[in-house]
């Protein structure tokens, strides 16, 4: 366990200077930023729509949650995935690394859990901010009424289905990150996986939830609210999630198996 | 087994169907300085990685004071620092971050990076990113991170690499200083003779996987006869000359006479009777063999 954790650190130790550590702060920041912008400017038409609380909120939270889902998550994930070990690739420190007094299962390990780290700051910063950005448009605009309902539920509810979608996709793109070293295999494998995915699951075929690919899609997809609808009511651990979840234990422990057989030539 | 930091039983290593190393046993004595002499692909560095379990070797043939190397990876690798190939440095950090990292990973006082830095001479470059280095600089922030942990034995694979003249002996020196001031054992590799010659005081030649000398630095000498080479006119008369006084003509070009070197006394008496007898000697000079004909002299030994 300590043998994990001094991993972990180190971990954070050696990317807090990379485009990979920040852009899991960027990201949300950037994109909740453009997004509450476009409300600010554009407040009268939306104030004039009349939206309900709740729609007002699902509306604002859904700009962010659907570009994320679809399109900019999977992306994100295979980055992720690709930089955490690409570190090591590109200063040729693999051979350091396993030289090290460390049991191979903690090095691997923290560097698979600092890449779902990663994942969950940046989702975790897309749900706190959508939340406090929301508020503070409330404060610039008072005619808007997100003060009349709380989404927080919500948004935990959807970003956290959002994350464990995502590790699916996060396990099968890192044993292509640490088996390969250049980024154009990993990155086309998955762009190749990501169009799939979102086909698949928006022509509703009955197995796309195996392409693990699809996962995030489908899990906001069932999230989406229907006037009249609790919206509180759908549960997080539907298919798609365990689904993933499966996908991402095996797949770890695939993961670790390579790692103990790596040469370093 | 316990006198050895390092003992190899009949090491074998394969990359697929290529041998690469065959039978090896080496045998490196707490406290020396063990030169790894070999050329270019002769098996050093996939050795030292095994040394490290870098490459899995098969059971019971790689011991480190007296482990058996795969049942007992982390306790070895606790008391092993190593520089292998090019130093494992990440461009992106300052050679200080890098040493930081490293202590971070060995549960070590960041202190130590500083006391490192200062010792290998990057103490004014500690801010500068790695990237930024040159060759020289990071092969010193390489050995600067194997020295990191206090380990009991380095393995330095060509560590001299890059390094300008000075920057040459500061390592040699160092290497000297860490085995007799601290006790530590150095199993250096390189593929130059004339550099294992100054620091080491055992010595091992492995040529395409096999190990073809093993011994004290002494026994190297003696193997490795140097000669004395004449540069002479009127070679052929010159020749017959020498070979009348009882010399041993080895080789002769047109303007070189080979003969064995004896003494430096001896060499000079040559030169007193080359003189004498009117011939005009240009130079007059001891020639070690070079590895390649060391190499040849020992395949022929064996």
């Amino acid at each position: 366990m300590h043998a994990l954790y001094i991993s972990l650190r180190s971990e954070f130790y050696k990317s807090r200077k990379t485009l990979a550590f920040w852009a899991a702060i960027l990201l949300p920041l950037i994109i909740c930023g453009l997004i509450s912008s476009g409300f600010y400017y554009d407040a009268k038409k939306i104030i004039a729509g009349h939206y309900p609380p709740i729609l007002l909120w699902a509306r604002y939270s859904g700009a962010s949650l659907n570009v994320m889902g679809f399109l900019i998550m999977p992306f994100y994930v295979i980055f992720m995935a690709f930089s955490v070990n690409n570190i090591e690739h590109k200063n040729d420190t693999w051979k350091m690394l396993f030289a090290q007094p460390l049991q191979k299962f903690s090095i691997y390990a923290a560097k698979y859990l600092y890449a779902i780290l990663l994942i969950f700051i940046c989702l975790f910063l897309f749900a706190t901010l959508t939340f406090a950005f929301g508020h503070f448009l409330q404060l610039m605009v008072p005619k808007f009424n997100f003060d009349q309902y709380n989404p927080l539920k919500i948004l935990i509810n959807s970003y956290t289905k959002l994350f464990l979608a995502s590790l699916g996709i996060l396990s099968l793109q890192f044993i292509f990150s640490l088996l390969w070293s250049d980024f154009l295999k990993p990155m086309g494998i998955g762009f190749v996986g990501t169009i799939m995915g979102i086909i698949t699951a928006n022509i509703g075929w009955k197995y796309a939830y195996l392409n693990p690919y699809s996962l995030p899609t489908l899990a906001l997809r069932i999230t989406k609210v229907k006037q009249g609808d609790d919206p509180l009511a759908f549960p997080v651990f539907t298919q798609e999630i365990w689904t993933s979840l499966i996908y991402a234990s095996v797949l770890f422990i695939i993961g670790y198996f390579i790692v103990t057989k790596k040469s370093i030539k | 087994m316990g006198n050895y930091a390092i003992e190899t039983v009949g090491l074998n290593f394969n990359f697929g169907n290529q041998a690469i190393v065959k039978d090896l046993s080496l045998q490196v004595p707490k406290g020396s300085i063990y030169g790894f002499l070999g050329p270019n692909g002769a098996g050093k560095t996939t050795t030292i990685k095994i040394l490290l379990n870098l490459l899995k070797s098969p059971s019971d043939q790689v011991f480190i004071f007296g482990k058996e190397i795969n049942s007992n990876r982390i306790s070895v690798l606790k008391r092993i620092g190593a520089l292998v190939e090019q130093p494992a440095i990440y461009g992106h950090l300052t050679g200080k971050e890098n040493l930081v990292n490293r202590c971070i990973v060995l549960g070590i006082k960041k202190a130590k990076a500083d006391e490192m830095l200062s010792l290998v001479g990057l103490a004014e470059a500690s801010n500068k990113k790695a990237n930024k280095y040159s060759l020289g600089m990071k092969q010193r922030l390489g050995i600067a991170q194997a020295l990191i942990s206090d380990p009991e034995l380095l393995l330095l694979d060509e560590p001299t690499n890059g390094l300008d003249p000075n920057g040459i002996i500061e390592v040699r020196n160092l290497m000297i200083d860490l085995a007799t001031k601290h006790q530590k054992t150095i199993l250096v590799s390189s593929h130059l003779l004339a550099e294992i010659e100054r620091t080491a005081t055992h010595v091992g030649i492995i040529n395409q996987g096999q190990l073809l000398f093993q011994g004290t630095i002494n026994e190297l000498h003696l193997l490795s006869k140097p000669s004395l080479e004449i540069e002479v006119n009127n070679i052929e008369d010159a020749c017959t000359l020498l070979i009348k006084q009882g010399y041993e003509v080895t080789a002769k070009t047109e303007r070189i006479i080979t003969l064995p070197f004896i003494s430096s006394q001896n060499s000079g008496e040559l030169n007193t009777l080359l003189i004498q007898n009117g011939f005009i000697v240009s130079s007059l000079y001891q020639q070690r063999k070079d590895l390649e004909n060391l190499f040849l002299d020992i395949t022929k030994a064996n």
